[in-house]
C-alpha cells in the first residue's frame, strides 16, 4: 500500500525511465475499454431492472441452483487441483526422470486445447458406455451428465493454473531450509507440513483463485459432459445463454450481475489474504 | 562433546572431495576449518552434521559411532551461510522449532519452550524482537536468530558454515567477537568453516587448514602463522615472499650472491625460500638481498615496499615502519630474519 502511494506522489518527479505518462495513459485507456466499460454496462443494465425485479430474477430457483452448481463445482475442482497440482509441481521441480520435459509440456495442454475438444473427449471417456464410464457404472458411479462430470471437466481445465503458479515458487525454495529443519530434528513429514507448505501457501492460494475463477467461467468443456439438466447439472453461464436465446435479457443480466458480485467478492478476499501474508512475511505471490 | 573424524573419504561421483581426513575435536573447543573454495571444508562440516554420508571412514560423537545415524538423530546445531530461517514463522517460533517438533515424550511443556527460547534470544541480544518475522530483520540479526535456533536443541556440537560470509565487513567483525563471547559462556563444542584467515586466526582455539580435500596443518593460530609446515599454508596464511635459492655448505645463495643467511644442516641443492614481508632487517651491505624500489604503499601502520631484485626476475615485498621514507628507484638491502625452506 505504502509503496503504491509513494509512487503516486512521484508522478511529477523527473525519472531516468521515461514514458511514464504515455505508458500509464495507454494502460488506463486499454483497461477502461476492455474491462471497465463492459462491466459497468452490465451493472447499468441490471440496475435498470429495479431492485424487486432483480431480486425476483436472482432468487429464481433455477438460477440459484445454477449458481450453486457453478460455484460449488468450481470450488471443489479447485480444491482437488490444489492437492494434485502441488504434488505434480513438486515432482516436476524436485526429481529428474526420463520424460520429465514431456510431462512438463503436457501440463499446458488444457491451456492450449479448445475446451470443447476437451469436453467431447471427457464425455466420450466417462459416458456410461465409454472406456472409463463402463468400468464405473457397475460400481454405481455416474460421472457424465451429473455434477460430478462438471467437477471432472473443471479439474481438467484448472490444473495448469495451480501447477504453473506453484512451480516457480517451489523452485525458489532453498534446500538449506529443509536441511535446517532436519538438523533441528524434524522428520520428513514435519518438514513438509510445518516448513515447506506454509511457505508455499501464498502461491497455492493464487493457484486456487485462478483455477476457481477459471472454473466458474468455464463453458465449453462443461456443457458436453454436464448433461445440462435444469436444477441438477445446469451451470450458470449456460443458463445465461439459454436466457439470451429466449430473448429474456433481464434474467440473463441478473444472473450475470450475481456472478460478477460473487466472483469479485471472492477475488477480493483472496487478495486480502495475500496482502496480509505479504505484509507479514515480506513475500508472497 | 568430543567429535572424532577417522579416515574419512568422500567422493561426489568420481570426484574425491575429501581424501583420508582425520581430525580430533576436543570437547568445548572452538575450531575453524580454513581453506580456499573447493578444499573440502564445507563437505567435512556437512559430514560431521550428517547432511552428507562418507564414502569411507567413521565419525564418532564421544565414543559412539555416529556415521550410521541420520541428521535428526545426531542432535547437532547447524548454522547456514544464508541463515535458512523459516520465513513464515516469527523469531520466537523459529527458535522454538527444534523443541516443539520433538515427540510428545521428549517435548518440554509449552511454557518451558517459550522460556528457553526467550532466554536464548536474550543471549543473542535480540530481546524484544521475538514477534518479528525474518524479513523484518537485518542480516546480522537473522544470523543471530539462526544461532539461537541451533542452540535451542542443546546440540552435541555446533556447526557453522561460513556464518558471517553474507554480512558486510563491519557487522562481520562485531559478530566475530560476539560469537567468541557466546562460545566462552555456553561452552558448546563448535566447528566453523571460513575462507577468511583473519576470522579463523582471530576466533578459533585451533585452526585446521585444508587444501584439495586434505588437511594441511592443524594448530593454534600462533602455530599456523609462525610455523607453517607446508608451502601451501605459508602462502595461504598471511603475506609471503618466495625466492628460488640454492643451499651450499649451509649457506643460502640467490643465483651468484650469498644472501647472508645460514641454514646449518640443510643438504645442498635448490630450494624455495619463504619469508614474511615483516620478518626482515634492513642492512647497509654485506650478505643481503638487494633491490630497487618499484613501488611503495602506505597501509595503515606500515609502509609496503615492493622491490625489484633484478637477477631472479622476481618482485619481493617488504614492510617497513612508515617513517622510513623511500623514494622510487632507490636501492634497499635487507635480510630475512625468519624464514623457511621448502624443497620440491
Amino acid at each position: 500500500m505504502t509503496a503504491r502511494t509513494a509512487s503516486l506522489w512521484q508522478i511529477r518527479q523527473p525519472s531516468v525511465i521515461p514514458g511514464f505518462g504515455l505508458a500509464l495513459g495507454v494502460t488506463l485507456s486499454w483497461l477502461t475499454l476492455i474491462i471497465l466499460i463492459p462491466l459497468s454496462g452490465l451493472v447499468w443494465r441490471s440496475s435498470a431492472l429495479g431492485w424487486t425485479t432483480f431480486w425476483e430474477l436472482a432468487t429464481d430457483q433455477r438460477t440459484v441452483n445454477a449458481l450453486r452448481i457453478s460455484f460449488g463445482t468450481a470450488f471443489l475442482a479447485a480444491l482437488i487441483n490444489v492437492v494434485f497440482g502441488v504434488i505434480l509441481a513438486w515432482v516436476l521441480v524436485r526429481y529428474r526422470f526420463p520424460g520429465k520435459r514431456v510431462i512438463d509440456a503436457m501440463v499446458d495442454l488444457p491451456f492450449a486445447l479448445p475446451t470443447a475438444v476437451a469436453g467431447i473427449a471427457l464425455t466420450t471417456l466417462y459416458a456410461p458406455n465409454g472406456w472409463i464410464g463402463s468400468l464405473l457404472t457397475p460400481l454405481g458411479i455416474k460421472v457424465a451428465f451429473t455434477p460430478l462430470g462438471i467437477v471432472f471437466a473443471l479439474v481438467f481445465v484448472g490444473l495448469p493454473f495451480v501447477v504453473r503458479t506453484v512451480q516457480p515458487i517451489m523452485e525458489e525454495i532453498d534446500k538449506e531450509v529443509e536441511e535446517a529443519a532436519a538438523t533441528l530434528g524434524a522428520n520428513r513429514l514435519q518438514t513438509i507440513r510445518r516448513v515447506l507448505l506454509p511457505g508455499l501457501s501464498p502461491a497455492v492460494l493464487t493457484g486456487f483463485a485462478l483455477a476457481f475463477a477459471r472454473g466458474v467461467g468455464e463453458y465449453g468443456s462443461v456443457i458436453f459432459i454436464a448433461g445440462n439438466l435444469p436444477y441438477v447439472s445446469e451451470i450458470a453461464p449456460l443458463l445465461i445463454v439459454i436466457r439470451l436465446e429466449e430473448f429474456n435479457y433481464p434474467a440473463a443480466t441478473a444472473i450475470a450481475a450475481v456472478m460478477l458480485v460473487i466472483s469479485f467478492a471472492m477475488l477480493l478476499i483472496i487478495n486480502m489474504i495475500q496482502a496480509w501474508s505479504r505484509r507479514r512475511y515480506g513475500y508472497g505471490a | 562433546m568430543e567429535v572424532r573424524v577417522q579416515n574419512i573419504r568422500k567422493e561426489f561421483g568420481r570426484f574425491p572431495a575429501l581424501n583420508d581426513v582425520s581430525l580430533d575435536i576436543r570437547s568445548g573447543e572452538l575450531i575453524a576449518l580454513l581453506g580456499p573454495s573447493g578444499s573440502g571444508k564445507t563437505t567435512l562440516l556437512r559430514l560431521i552434521a550428517g547432511l552428507e554420508s562418507p564414502t569411507e571412514g567413521t565419525v564418532y560423537f564421544g565414543n559412539e559411532d555416529a556415521s550410521r545415524k541420520t541428521v535428526q538423530e545426531r542432535n547437532i546445531g547447524f548454522v547456514f551461510q544464508h541463515y535458512a530461517l523459516f520465513r513464515h514463522m516469527t523469531v520466537l517460533d523459529n527458535v522454538s522449532f527444534g523443541l516443539t517438533i520433538r515427540p510428545a515424550g521428549r517435548r518440554p511443556p509449552k511454557a518451558d519452550i517459550r522460556k528457553r527460547a526467550l532466554e536464548l534470544l536474550d543471549l543473542v541480544q535480540l530481546s524484544g524482537l521475538e514477534k518479528r518475522y525474518p524479513a523484518q530483520l537485518s542480516g546480522g540479526q537473522r544470523q543471530r536468530v539462526a544461532l539461537a535456533r541451533a542452540m535451542a536443541v542443546e546440540p552435541n556440537v555446533l556447526l557453522l558454515d561460513e556464518p558471517f560470509g553474507a554480512l558486510d565487513a563491519q557487522v562481520r567483525k562485531e559478530l566475530r567477537r560476539w560469537l567468541r563471547e557466546i562460545h566462552d559462556r555456553t561452552g558448546h563444542t563448535t566447528v566453523f568453516v571460513t575462507h577468511d584467515q583473519d576470522e579463523a586466526l582471530e576466533l578459533a582455539d585451533r585452526v585446521v587448514v585444508m587444501s584439495k580435500g586434505q588437511i594441511e596443518q592443524i594448530g593454534t593460530p600462533d602455530e599456523i602463522y609462525d610455523t607453517p609446515n607446508s608451502p601451501f599454508v605459508f602462502g595461504f596464511i598471511g603475506q609471503s615472499n618466495i625466492l628460488p635459492v640454492r643451499v651450499e655448505n649451509g649457506q643460502l645463495w640467490l643465483e651468484d650472491r650469498s644472501i647472508g643467511v645460514s641454514a646449518p644442516g640443510e643438504a645442498d641443492g635448490p630450494a624455495q625460500l619463504y619469508f614474511r614481508p615483516h620478518d626482515i632487517e634492513l642492512l647497509d651491505g654485506g650478505g643481503c638481498i638487494a633491490g630497487i624500489v618499484v613501488q611503495t604503499r602506505r597501509v595503515a601502520g606500515t609502509r609496503h615496499v615492493e622491490l625489484d631484485i633484478g637477477t631472479a626476475n622476481t618482485k619481493v615485498e617488504i614492510e617497513l615502519p612508515p617513517e622510513k621514507a623511500t623514494s622510487d628507484r632507490s636501492r634497499l638491502a635487507f635480510r630475512p630474519t625468519r624464514w623457511k625452506l621448502f624443497r620440491d
